[in-house]
């Protein structure tokens, strides 16, 4: 069993909780992910480790409510456990020269997961530009985490409630197209349809993009190929063989296709989960 | 005593083994039940009379753990159960798995002098009757040795891991045993189904056993990730046993094999079996499954996985084979049970592509018709495709099943392990490798086998590694 020993509210739905794991926080890298179970009956889910304390032995999590698994996480507390916690997993991220310029674009769900690279980055003495966007301002987080390692931080809201009232792809434009500043690598992490907007729209200025993958998984230990994705025309395990690769080769079409497998039974699950009573009087009361 | 000599005399002489009474066909292909239900104590000490209790008995040659068969089963035909489910531990920690899954037919089933004429004693039944005997009374734990005070990390809680910890644990050492998935079992766990092989009742019972030799298990551990083969060794490890079994799932290199509804075995019964998606929505992962399902291949994997698609809901579970019916490695009697499910075998038959609707997902699998030609390196006829014979099968789910290599994580992370070809660790006959302390065994070593020759190995390796361990100070 693992502690939930802080826990904080960032946005509506997106939290942030620090868990006690002292043996995956002795190996966390940039890039990497943990991948837990609520409970015993639980489906595991992927999460990027989005900091890491070796003294304290803790792993920080940040994550945005969207289905079954990450509600229910969401309702428990400090001082509660999870029943399995397993990492550090994937490849570390690897660092671009001490020098570079980087641009990190990170969209709704995907702020959370950027996080730890451009800290990387920054701490590796690189001049880090941030873009960071979502729907609307209540769902900005980590904002002053951002700034705080970043050079420049840009935000942007789709509804204009925040920053640039627009799309991380606006901001990210008119860097490409200034020619005086060079951008040594671009990366993003998003929903897949900001990835694949961005992979295509560096693509011409030949700069090299990277993006972190969040297909479906299974294990996370290369035993499944359920996390299969087509880069480079190669079937890679994004489990193993990433979760960050080169943007411009990712088939994302297909990779769209693929998280959209099971969006019955996620609708499913999260009904029953809505309509289930928790008051305690194991479904006596209604 | 139930049998008097006349009674022995003349069950010396039946032909065949006593039936093991199982579910219905019909009924068992609606449940994740057991099929096989086990002797009665009757049937079990009947069929203990067949065996002729030979003085060379060569049934015993053909188990990779040289349980002494004719001594057990002597036991039980004396009704001396307690002391029949002794002698088999002796030699075998983990019967009630071995009694349901080990390929009797071609092991010490197939050297029992009583097949020459007839049908051989059977042994896995008898075994699987006092496994189950003992379980239902409530296993009792061996005395614990003296502590040597040698410590051994295992890697892996597949049938080599467990049988290595469990004997390194009876030898005194103190041993911890790291399972990088959340529940141990290795393929006992996520890949045979709970209707060969049941979760809770039996498996979890023989680990909980192993537990109780005085073995640490530590589940989430990933070596080699979480924890590398020398941080053990930095941690206090004297030794280290490698059994992380051929859990990497090849795929055919067909196109459309990434479309939706395209499973790997391993996925496929991963989500069944660990995941319990049987039971979704209660358990919370998913599978999904059209009404037509393919499964490509014909070993223990793709009989599992077919008889597994019929139990989730499938309407048509199709075999999918390029070879002919002679060389399916499958067990008989798992190809038997599934041709009685109603699965339908399409051999020299192999698929060349896989076939996507407009929104991606499976629709069809274009096959072509193969031939045998002449043997290839296996000794194996060698298919060959027949022009002009390709069609195209209806159906909306594709497990592909054509094996399993080895785990590639401990390779990729130790230093001064040499490998085999195929990404398999190499080990001498004791499982030595070439890294002093480190053993290996089971299916990263030899490939994808048996659980037997996974159990053989971890048992052998646990001697050499009692050995290497006196030889430190
Ligand atoms: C390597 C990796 C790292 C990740 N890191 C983070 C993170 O740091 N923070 C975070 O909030 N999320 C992260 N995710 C996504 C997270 O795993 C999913 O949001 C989670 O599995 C959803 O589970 P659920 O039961 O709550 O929702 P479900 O009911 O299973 O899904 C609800 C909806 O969420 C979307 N979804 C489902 N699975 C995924 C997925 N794997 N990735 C993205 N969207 C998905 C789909 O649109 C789906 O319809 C990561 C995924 C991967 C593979
Ligand atoms: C579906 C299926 C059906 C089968 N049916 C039969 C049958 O009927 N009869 C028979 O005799 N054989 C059968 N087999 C084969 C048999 O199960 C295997 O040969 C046997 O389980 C191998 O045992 P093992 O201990 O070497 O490895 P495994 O059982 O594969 O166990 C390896 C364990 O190591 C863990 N692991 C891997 N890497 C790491 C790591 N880095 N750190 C920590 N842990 C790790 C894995 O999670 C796994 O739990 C079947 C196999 C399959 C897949
Ligand atoms: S362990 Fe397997 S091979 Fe050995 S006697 Fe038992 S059933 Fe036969
Ligand atoms: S060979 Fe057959 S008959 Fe002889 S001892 Fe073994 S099981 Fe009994
Ligand atoms: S999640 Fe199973 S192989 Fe990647």
């Amino acid at each position: 069993m693992f502690k939930i020993v802080t826990k904080k509210v960032l946005a509506e739905v997106s939290k942030l909780m620090e868990i006690e794991a002292p043996l995956v926080a002795r190996k966390a890298k940039p890039g990497q992910f943990i991948i837990l179970r609520v409970r015993e009956n639980g489906e595991r889910i992927p999460l990027t480790i989005a900091d890491s304390n070796k003294e304290k032995g803790t792993i920080t999590i940040i994550f945005q409510e969207v289905g079954k698994t990450t509600k229910e996480l969401g309702t428990l507390e400090a001082g509660d456990y999870l029943n399995d916690f397993v990492g550090p997993l994937g490849k570390p991220m690897e660092l671009p020269s001490a020098s570079g310029r980087v641009i990190a674009v990170g969209g709704g769900v995907g702020i959370a997961p950027i996080y730890p690279k451009v800290k990387a980055f920054y701490e590796a003495g690189m001049e880090v530009i941030s873009i960071i966007g979502a729907r609307t301002a209540e769902l900005l987080i980590l904002e002053d985490e951002m700034r705080a390692v970043s050079k420049e931080l840009h935000i942007c809201t789709d509804d204009g409630t925040k920053g640039h009232h627009g799309f991380v792809s606006d901001i990210l434009q008119t860097m490409l197209d200034d020619k005086s500043k060079k951008i040594d690598e671009i990366i993003a992490v998003g929903p897949l349809p900001m990835m694949r907007v961005v992979a295509n729209q560096t693509r011409p200025y030949g700069v090299k993009t990277l993006v972190s993958l969040n297909p479906i998984m299974v294990d996370g230990t290369g035993m499944c190929g359920c996390c299969r994705v087509t880069v480079g025309g190669e079937t890679k395990f994004s489990c193993v063989d990433g979760p960050v690769f080169d943007a411009h080769q990712v088939d994302f079409e297909e990779l769209t296709r693929r998280s959209r497998m099971y969006l019955n039974e996620e609708k499913v699950a999260l009904e029953k989960y809505e309509h289930e009573c928790r008051c305690g009087g194991g479904n006596q009361c209604c | 005593m139930l049998l008097d000599n006349e009674q022995i005399k003349q069950l010396r002489k039946q032909k065949e083994k006593h039936p093991m009474p199982e579910q219905d066909h019909k009924e068992r292909i609606k449940n994740f039940n057991e099929v096989p239900f086990g002797y009665s104590a009757e049937t079990a000490v009947k069929e203990a009379a067949r065996c002729l209790q030979c003085k060379e008995a060569k049934c015993v040659e053909g188990c990779p753990v040289e349980v002494d068969i004719p001594a057990f089963i002597k036991l039980v035909m004396e009704e001396k159960f307690d002391e029949g489910i002794k002698k088999l531990k002796e030699k075998n920690n983990l019967p009630a798995v071995c009694g349901r899954v080990c390929p009797q037919e071609s092991q010490c089933e197939s050297f029992c002098v009583r097949g020459k004429k007839g049908q051989p004693v059977a042994i896995g039944r008898l075994e699987r009757f006092l496994a189950d005997y003992e379980l239902a009374k409530g296993v009792e734990t061996p005395p614990k040795p003296a502590p040597t005070g040698k410590r051994v990390a295992i890697v892996g809680s597949g049938p080599a891991g467990l049988t290595a910890a469990g004997d390194l644990a009876r030898m005194g050492h103190e041993v911890v045993l790291f399972e990088a998935f959340h529940a141990t079992g290795g393929v006992l766990r996520y890949g045979i189904p709970e209707f060969r092989l049941p979760k809770e009742k039996v498996l979890q019972r023989e680990v909980n056993y192993i537990a109780s030799l005085g073995v640490e298990i530590r589940t989430n551990v990933v070596i080699g990730k979480t924890i590398t083969v020398d941080e053990l060794f930095a941690e206090g490890f004297q030794a280290i046993f490698i059994g992380t079994g051929a859990g990497l799932p090849q795929f055919l290199g067909i196109p459309g094999e990434n479309l939706n509804g395209v499973y790997s075995a391993n996925e496929f019964l991963t989500r069944t079996n660990l995941m319990k998606a049987y039971l979704f929505p209660n358990w919370d992962t998913p599978i999904k499954l059209g009404k037509k399902v393919a499964v490509v291949g014909a070993g223990n994997v793709a009989m599992d996985s077919a008889r597994t698609a019929l139990r989730l809901g499938a309407e048509e579970v199709h075999i999918v084979y390029r070879r002919s019916d002679k060389e399916m490695p499958a067990r008989a009697e798992e190809i038997e049970h599934a041709k009685e499910e109603g699965v339908v075998f399409n051999l020299l038959t192999n698929p060349i592509r896989i076939i996507a609707d407009e929104n991606g997902w499976v629709k069809g699998m274009e096959c072509i018709k193969m031939e045998l030609g002449e043997p290839d390196e296996s000794g194996r006829a060698r298919p060959v495709p027949m022009k002009g014979s390709e069609f195209v099968f209806d159906v909306e789910t594709v497990v592909i099943a054509i094996g399993n290599s080895p785990n590639p994580l401990i390779p990729q992370t130790t230093s001064g392990l040499e490998l085999g070809r195929k990404g398999t660790i190499k080990a001498d006959e004791k499982g030595a490798t070439s890294r002093k302390g480190v053993y290996a065994g089971g299916d990263i070593v030899t490939g994808a086998a048996t659980v037997i020759l996974a159990m053989g190995a971890g048992k052998v390796a646990a001697r050499a590694i009692d050995s290497y361990l006196k030889t430190l100070v």
